[in-house]
């Protein structure tokens, strides 16, 4: 196994990672798709794209990432050591730039000027934002209200940085509408228009090339566990929502046969309530956006609304090579609970001096779980793919660290509902 | 010859387009979406599209999404379309079920292809299926003897073209212009464009969709398509209906309208 990506999903159809993952979208968007996929085949073996890319990385990202060993944290996960990838250390705080940056430069060699994006937490948006400010782009972010209340800050961002944010108000409001608009949008304009996916989803090239993008993540942080550890780990943990950050910490990892690949999926009030976004849990094969997936759905196939504390992992379905791991059995997902990640995420902030994205606590506190099971022996390496300043506001809120003056009313005691 | 095609090509032989009609199911409720639909057979519409109403509609402007955000908070079911395939056979018109993929797949592809024969269903418009993923639809449909839509858009390589072509059964849904569902004040010359590239491929019949809402664009569409599609204009006269019998007789002046557009056309 090299360095490079592979060009096939491990499928027997392009475009599939066995039976999930293909193209289900409208005809209007074929020529795109094959368009796109064209410049991305051309482009992972062009020395000129793969050298552009890299010098983005080392010299606007922040690239390699680090990786922090939290021994304070570790020692409430019985003692096994605990690795963190430091995503939340790249330029616009999460793992969402390396994807976006590829796909940026793709737009330009396809000669389009304007991009779209859906955005959830509003890293990706951020990063999209950023790369379009870089590249000379024009750029519109799609945004669920419920998400532009709940990650208020990073909607500023994103306007500071030129970006037009459309909030989206129909259906649940979240992302998967946002994802509904900027589809919309795509088809209306795909002559000028590239829509850059923020994650491991949508119709084929998207869970591949994303994949691809994100695949550096593994490919450092092998390389550094092998220097610090002198072996691989044992477990590697990704949280999971769409799966950008986990397919891009754990393809590296696939080979390794002795290595567990574990993904956490937002269990928000619990997965016997239908308060969550487990679509491992109570979930069944169907099609989401243009791939066929895990979608919680009802008996009629209409797509159920997920929830978490966390916009980023607020999402009914998952990337179809998630899918693809799960049913193999390469890679196991778990349930994190709202109050579990929060936990977490409150516990790095005091024993580390980390604050992390509340999308990340889930992997954080997958570790602390899986941690207890393995044993003091056990390495685990954990994807912190964002920090938490955009979650200020709602980790204050949760655990009421605001003077009783500064609270905002109406807030429900032991949760986060705004509206 | 399926009841599609048979009204196409009488259609023809009377020198006309066919009017093809949508409405979805659920809107503003059960039993109104099916008034509705039989409306608009008598008032002279020839093909009736049934639209499953469905949570995600990406390829639907705002008129369709908020009424299928209606349907579905008003409890519409997927068992409710075959209610209205019925209705509308009954009424005397094909009845093409229009269906974003997962219900359908959820349902079972099989079982769906069976009850919709079994309702009196004419087929399927598939509009986020493209033949390339439709291999077990096609052969439901075959089994079932059932007509299969899909749709071809302005960006269609010719290569696209022919083999999407190749697929469809009843018709070819030309989309006519690049985008979403919704009244639109021109056609635009994308439409005969489309159709003429299409044409080069097929001799399927090729109904053209997407932005006709008056009797004049019907004309203007109707002398060089074989079929014209109308929908978003029709969901609105229910949108906007004060009363459900305001809303039927909106229907029934608009499809009224429509049918005589398609034969001033040629």
């Amino acid at each position: 196994m090299t360095d490079q990506p592979s060009s096939t999903g491990g499928g027997a159809r392009p475009g599939r990672f066995g039976s999930y993952g293909g193209r289900y979208v409208p005809e209007a968007l074929v020529a795109a798709l094959e368009q796109l996929d064209e410049a991305r085949l051309k482009a992972n073996i062009d020395p000129a794209f793969q050298g552009e890319l890299e010098r983005l990385h080392r010299t606007y990202t922040g690239r390699p990432s680090i990786i922090t060993e939290v021994p304070k944290f570790a020692q409430h996960a019985g003692g096994a050591r605990i690795l963190l990838k430091r995503e939340d250390l790249n330029h616009t705080g999460s793992h969402k730039l390396n994807n976006v940056l590829g796909q940026a430069l793709l737009t330009k060699r396809m000669g389009k000027t304007r991009i779209i994006a859906e955005t959830g937490a509003g890293q990706h948006g951020v990063a999209s934002a950023t790369a379009a400010a870089l590249m000379g782009l024009e750029c519109v972010v799609y945004m669920g209200t419920k998400d532009t209340q709940r990650q208020a800050l990073n909607v500023a961002r994103m306007r500071l940085l030129g970006a037009e944010v459309i909030p989206v108000s129909h259906g649940s409001a979240t992302l998967k509408d946002a994802i509904n608009e900027a589809m919309r949008d795509w088809v209306t304009n795909v002559d000028t228009t590239h829509y850059v996916i923020g994650t491991v989803t949508g119709p084929h090239p998207f869970p591949e090339m994303v994949r691809d993008f994100q695949r550096i993540i593994g490919v450092e942080a092998r390389a550094q566990v092998l220097d610090l550890v002198g072996r691989l780990p044992d477990v590697v943990c990704a949280c999971v929502g769409g799966g950008s950050n986990a397919m891009g910490i754990f393809h590296r990892f696939i080979d390794d046969e002795s290595v567990r690949l574990i993904g956490l999926e937002a269990g928000g009030e619990g997965v016997d309530t239908d308060k969550h976004a487990a679509r491992f849990s109570t979930g069944l094969p169907g099609v989401l956006h243009g791939a066929f997936t895990y979608v919680l759905q009802d008996e009629d196939g209409q797509t159920l609304e997920s929830h978490s504390v966390s916009a980023g992992l607020d999402y009914p379905s998952v990337g179809p090579e998630h899918s693809f791991l799960r049913d193999t059995g390469r890679a196991e997902y778990r349930p994190i609970t709202d109050t579990q990640a929060m936990d977490a995420f409150a516990l790095l902030c005091k024993t580390e001096g980390i604050i992390p994205a509340i999308e990340s606590a889930h992997a954080l506190a997958g570790a602390l779980e899986i941690g207890r099971e393995i044993g003091p022996e056990g390495v685990i390496l954990v994807n912190l793919s964002g920090r938490g300043d955009k979650d200020v506001d709602t980790a204050a809120r949760w655990f009421g660290v605001l003077e009783d003056g500064l609270s905002p009313d109406g807030l429900h005691p032991d949760g986060l509902e705004q509206q | 010859m399926s009841g599609v095609g048979a009204v196409l090509a009488k259609a023809k032989s009377e020198g006309r387009a066919a009017l093809v009609g949508y409405l979805p199911v659920g809107f503003p409720d059960v039993q109104g979406s099916i008034d509705a639909m039989v409306a608009m057979v008598q008032a002279g519409v020839d093909i009736v599209e049934v639209g499953v109403p469905y949570t995600d509609p990406l390829m639907d402007g705002p008129v369709i999404q908020h009424a299928a955000d209606v349907a579905l908070k008003g409890g519409a079911r997927l068992k409710d379309v075959f209610a209205a395939v019925r209705a509308v056979a009954d009424a005397g018109a094909p009845a093409l079920v229009m269906t974003y993929w997962n219900p359908v797949l959820r349902y079972g592809v099989d079982q769906f292809a069976d009850d919709l024969a079994q309702a009196g269903g004419a087929g399927l418009i598939t509009p986020d299926l493209i033949p390339d993923e439709g291999v077990e639809w096609i052969a439901a449909a075959e089994r079932n003897d059932l007509d299969r839509v899909f749709l071809v858009a302005p960006s269609s390589t010719p290569e696209r073209l022919r083999s999407t072509t190749l697929a469809c059964r009843g018709f070819v849904y030309a989309a006519s212009t690049m985008g979403v569902t919704g009244a639109r004040t021109t056609v635009g010359d994308a439409a005969e464009v489309l159709v003429t590239r299409t044409r080069l491929m097929t001799d399927t019949p090729i109904c053209v969709g997407l932005g006709v809402s008056t009797g004049a664009q019907a004309g203007q569409v109707a002398a060089f398509a074989d079929g014209v599609i109308v929908g978003s204009a029709l969901v609105r006269c229910l949108t906007d209906a004060a009363s459900r019998e305001d809303g039927l007789a909106a229907i029934r002046k608009l499809s009224a309208e429509l049918a005589a557009g398609v034969r001033a056309g040629r």
